[in-house]
């Protein structure tokens, strides 16, 4: 019988990844959140990208609002307008949030997370306290909003006959045109960014090769790769702009929260105020580990493992210097 | 007519030497195709982590895409994990969890198929208009490979199904190793049909940003289910109903209700060339139309080419003998062109005779709220001088 291949999964291997959740509450943990505590916790870890108050930042997704607008034009499909089942928000929060930090979370934090969550969709009052006990209870509001694909009944006899060959309509019009709304991106500028980058003949390349006359353009290139996990919040070199995390150009040697234009944790500030500086030292260490070295960041990062990348990063970022 | 100095005369590259063997260990494009990449949408989602790029489909022929130019999707971004660190456990109903190490997968027999893997959002961005100027654009959340694996049905019996019981009414369950797990159910049936795991592609070690070391193939269903960096497999008795199967990849019909496990991609079709990136620059004379066509139910067995916006159709040249199941089918429309406007269109029909809908039948179905699962008849406008643009037409 069978290969004799594999060996048995242990209890506790399947506890450390067994944790999905289901509707009807299975595989929950035990605990508890309160609203109150969950707008701490949800402004401490999801606000950055969510919004404090869920609305959503840039283009993350809005959390909170937009009900009996899904047989709108362009409806709003939030947790509390479109997701069908509490379990849901419960697994996604608590295996796949927050974004670069998945799976550091508490269960409580969770429950409480997703209490705010309910909150900030007016679904429950300021009191209300999530629990495994309560959980089953909780009926979402879009609940019965779902229908399983009947594509078969509906669409499938209508579009299984001969097709037609000749004279299938009378006349043709155009209707609409791509380039009238006009965004596809610019595949030529692409390109020609690419090929000036690698003749090094563009104004930037020339401005930043200058820059980076002290630093090895070797650790530079390895650091632009290990930036790619902060790109998601932050943006660096030319035109950058503050996003969910502010814009890292001329940040290294300077001082902390120097960017007048972001709203900083008020660890951040605290620390700016003090005079503190981005040396070489500060960045290492709070790269490595940034929730234990800027207690109260809203940066929701976990913290980059490798030493060769922490230097690499801060080469790349000192490329961008002045 | 001048005589050709590139006959004439003597080139370098026919005179002197080229690289020799140990100049590239493993080969990358030369130089003069190096537009041929995957591209991405910069407005369309948050940041580039949690993203999708585009194949470029336009420039490409046959059926196999390579992988370095094949579409990435990703929810939390492509991890690097070792084989030796790679474990895929298998759980819940099953008589024996067990858990396998990445050796272990190579000693099972294993298969090849060739199979497509299309985003269900793929043309998702044209449901309410012409919007993106380019079948990569358009079309290209695709590509298709041959892949080497293991079927799933041979590990779920050596953990042994048993104690599922009725497997009609049972479900599995499958996350990646990734930050964002990317969970997805399926119904056993499927599983226990065509599913593989599987780790080569074209012949080579998945990239990866496909998965490496393994990823699951659901053949012709969305590509949201085809979990990469696969680690886990749950048998269940009903399914978790997770973020990317209630909040995501889900339908919103004209009412406001929505379709869910809307998973099968039906057939469909584009014109790859001409197209607005691939213009015709020739002038008039002969012309080839070319594109792709396929079903996530089966086969390809015709596809048929308009040059007038629908009214008459001609029916193309399959470029393979018959297309394979659940695979991308090359067709073809040797042709000619005196320099007069066309409205392209290709349409497909497949072995359960399907037959590709028009956006317009599509919306009065399902309204225009809907993102994914867009498999209307593409448009393009070809133009006196060769241009080709986007539209849609009554």
């Amino acid at each position: 019988d069978g290969y004799g291949l594999g060996r048995p999964a242990l209890p506790e291997e399947i506890a450390a990844w067994d944790i999905d959740v289901r509707p009807g509450g299975q595989g929950l943990p035990e605990g508890r959140g309160d609203v109150f505590t969950g707008e701490e916790v949800f402004a401490d870890y999801c606000a950055s990208c969510h919004g404090d108050f869920a609305e959503g930042v840039d283009n993350w997704p809005v959390l909170a609002g937009g009900f009996d607008t899904l047989g709108d034009k362009d409806p709003v499909k939030t947790v509390g307008s479109y997701w069908p089942h509490l379990s849901t928000v419960w697994d996604y929060v608590n295996r796949s949030m927050p974004f670069g930090s998945a799976q550091t979370l508490e269960a409580d934090e969770v429950y409480a997370i997703v209490a705010y969550i309910l909150y900030s969709n007016d679904l429950v009052d300021d009191e209300f306290e999530l629990s495994h006990e309560n959980f089953a209870e909780f009926e979402m509001y879009n609940a019965d909003g779902f229908i399983v694909d009947d594509r078969a009944e509906t669409e499938y006899p209508q579009w299984r006959v001969a097709p037609c060959m000749q004279d299938c309509k009378e006349s043709v019009e155009i209707t609409m045109r791509a380039s009238v709304l006009d965004v596809t991106p610019d595949q030529g500028e692409d390109e020609a960014a690419m090929s000036d980058a690698a003749d090094g003949t563009s104004d930037a390349a020339a401005v930043t090769e200058v820059a980076m006359a002290a630093l090895d353009p070797e650790l530079v290139d390895a650091g632009e790769t290990v930036f790619r996990k902060c790109r998601a919040c932050h943006q660096i070199g030319e035109g950058a702009k503050n996003k969910s995390g502010p814009h890292l150009n001329g940040v290294m040697g300077g001082p902390v929260a120097s960017n007048p234009d972001f709203k900083y944790s008020d660890v951040f500030l605290a620390a700016g105020a003090d005079g503190l500086v981005w040396d070489e030292a500060a960045m290492a260490e709070f790269l490595a580990k940034p929730r234990a070295y800027m207690k109260g960041t809203k940066m929701g990062f976990a913290g980059l493992k490798k030493e060769a990348d922490i230097e690499a990063v801060i080469a790349y970022l000192k490329s961008f210097d002045g | 007519q001048q005589p050709d100095p590139l006959i004439t005369e003597v080139q370098t590259w026919a005179s002197a030497t080229g690289e020799g063997v140990d100049a590239t260990p493993y080969g990358l494009p030369i130089e003069f195709e190096k537009d041929v990449v995957r591209r991405n949408v910069p407005w369309l989602t948050a940041d580039p982590i949690s993203s999708i790029n585009f194949t470029p489909i336009h420039a490409l022929d046959g059926t196999i895409t390579p992988q370095g130019c094949a579409f990435e999707r990703h929810h939390s971004g492509a991890i690097e994990l070792r084989k030796e660190d790679y474990r895929l456990m298998i759980n819940g109903l099953v008589d024996t969890p067990l858990v396998f190490t990445y050796a272990d997968l190579e000693r099972f027999p294993r298969e090849n198929h060739v199979y497509f893997c299309e985003c269900a959002a793929n043309t998702g961005m044209e449901w309410a208009g012409a919007q993106l100027n380019g079948v990569q654009f358009t079309h290209g959340m695709i590509h298709n490979m041959e892949y080497s694996g293991v079927p799933l049905r041979t590990l779920l019996e050596e953990a042994g199904l048993e104690a599922a019981g009725d497997l009609a009414d049972k479900w599995i369950y499958v996350e990646g190793a990734d930050a964002s797990s990317n969970g997805r159910s399926i119904p056993m049936e499927k599983a226990l049909d065509d599913v593989l795991v599987a780790f080569k592609a074209n012949g080579e070690a998945l990239r990866m940003e496909h998965g490496y070391p393994v990823r699951l193939v659901v053949p012709g269903w969305e590509g949201n289910m085809w979990v990469k960096w696969l680690r886990r497999i749950e048998v269940l008795d009903g399914p978790v109903e997770s973020r990317e199967e209630t909040s995501k990849y889900t339908d919103v019909l004209e009412d406001g209700t929505a379709r869910k496990w809307t998973w099968v991609m039906d057939a469909k079709s584009v014109i790859t060339s001409p197209s607005p990136q691939a213009p015709i620059t020739h002038g008039p004379g002969a012309l080839v139309i070319t594109g792709l066509a396929w079903s996530g139910h089966g086969r390809i067995t015709r596809v048929d080419v308009s040059k007038d916006g629908g009214i008459t159709w001609e029916t193309a040249r399959l470029g393979t003998t018959q297309g394979d199941s659940k695979a991308l089918t090359r067709f073809y429309l040797d042709t000619e062109w005196a320099g007069e406007e066309w409205l392209l269109q290709a349409r497909a029909m497949d072995d359960t005779g399907y037959v590709q809908p028009t956006k317009a039948q599509l919306r009065a179905m399902r309204g225009e709220n809907s993102i994914y699962h867009n498999n209307c008849i593409q448009t393009w406008h070809v133009k006196a001088n060769g241009e080709a643009e986007n539209v849609e037409v009554s």
